[in-house]
């Protein structure tokens, strides 16, 4: 536990993170000018869901994290697609 | 002796609301989701009307702002004082030109009489009016977390200016640089949805 507590981010490493936000941002853009029709909304939500990770991991600093957060987080996230699979089951079946 | 302090779980209380802010934000997904699915032909027409320069734009902002939230919480557990606050006020500027250019995308919005419940919006398709609606709604409820955001960043600059937050004693920082980091997650997703499905 004392290295959870003693671990001070360097500078560099949130620009790094930052610049890898930034590549993503315009990778994202970049993907709607090409025409993939349905698979665009899965790209850009792929992308965004790794944008996330990153922002979770370092600007949250859930890597020096006790792993308590983590598991509560991935709770949440599977309670979420839950709520999304029964809505679309719901909706798709009507 | 000191009191009791208990940093992780003062951190683990902020993360439990951050969780009801997803639940919040995820229920506008979900009908965002569905309604896509039912009048996906009129979301794609209707996000023309979007400024997607603007949308960048802010993504920008906002991603620099985090990671400027981020430094100043190493600035202030590395005991360097004038950084920290720096790195706040640096935050404060890139919320206050998100704001503007908000204010610029939705005057000219509320200018052409695209707003909810004017008559303009009622005379459109019922795809364009539920797109144009949960524009509004969700991003006008992500400005607001964003003020609130930015008014609490403001309480914590002045904090670290009187020594109040110092290098022994930063949660306050940290559970705000959450909430801001939030604030950004949530962008992420709102801007590839609303501005980039032309």
């Amino acid at each position: 536990m004392s290295h959870l507590e003693t671990h001070i981010t360097d500078y560099r490493v949130y620009g790094w993170v930052l610049l890898a936000l930034l590549i993503l941002t315009s990778i994202t853009i970049t993907v709607t000018w090409i025409d993939l029709s349905a698979l665009t909304v899965l790209v850009a939500l792929i992308i965004a869901s790794v944008k996330s990770f990153i922002v979770l991991r370092y600007f949250m600093h859930l890597k020096f994290e006790s792993g308590i957060f983590t598991v509560f987080i991935v709770m949440v996230l599977l309670i979420y697609v839950l709520v999304i699979v029964l809505t679309f089951f719901d909706y798709l079946l009507r | 002796m000191e009191l009791h302090r208990d940093d992780i779980g003062a951190r683990l209380g902020m993360w439990i609301f951050i969780f009801t802010e997803i639940l919040l934000f995820g229920g506008l997904f979900l009908v965002y989701a569905v309604m896509r699915d039912r009048y996906s032909d009129e979301f794609h027409q209707a996000a023309h009307q979007l400024n997607a320069f603007i949308g960048t734009l802010n993504t920008v902002v906002l991603l620099f702002s985090s990671a400027t939230v981020a430094m100043s919480i190493t600035a202030v557990r590395k005991g360097e004082k004038r950084k920290g606050v720096l790195f706040i006020f640096i935050t404060l500027v890139c919320a206050g030109i998100f704001l503007f250019n908000k204010y610029l995308e939705w005057g000219h919005k509320i200018s052409i009489g695209l707003y909810p419940g004017s008559e303009m919006m009622i005379g459109l398709k019922h795809g364009y009016i539920l797109f144009f609606s949960l524009y509004f709604f969700m991003t006008g409820l992500h400005m607001l977390h964003l003020v609130v955001g930015s008014i609490i960043l403001t309480i914590i600059m002045v904090k670290i200016q009187l020594g109040i937050i110092n290098s022994g004693k930063y949660t306050l920082l940290e559970n705000g640089g959450l909430y801001w980091h939030l604030v950004d997650l949530i962008w992420i997703f709102l801007f590839p949805l609303l501005y980039l499905i032309t």
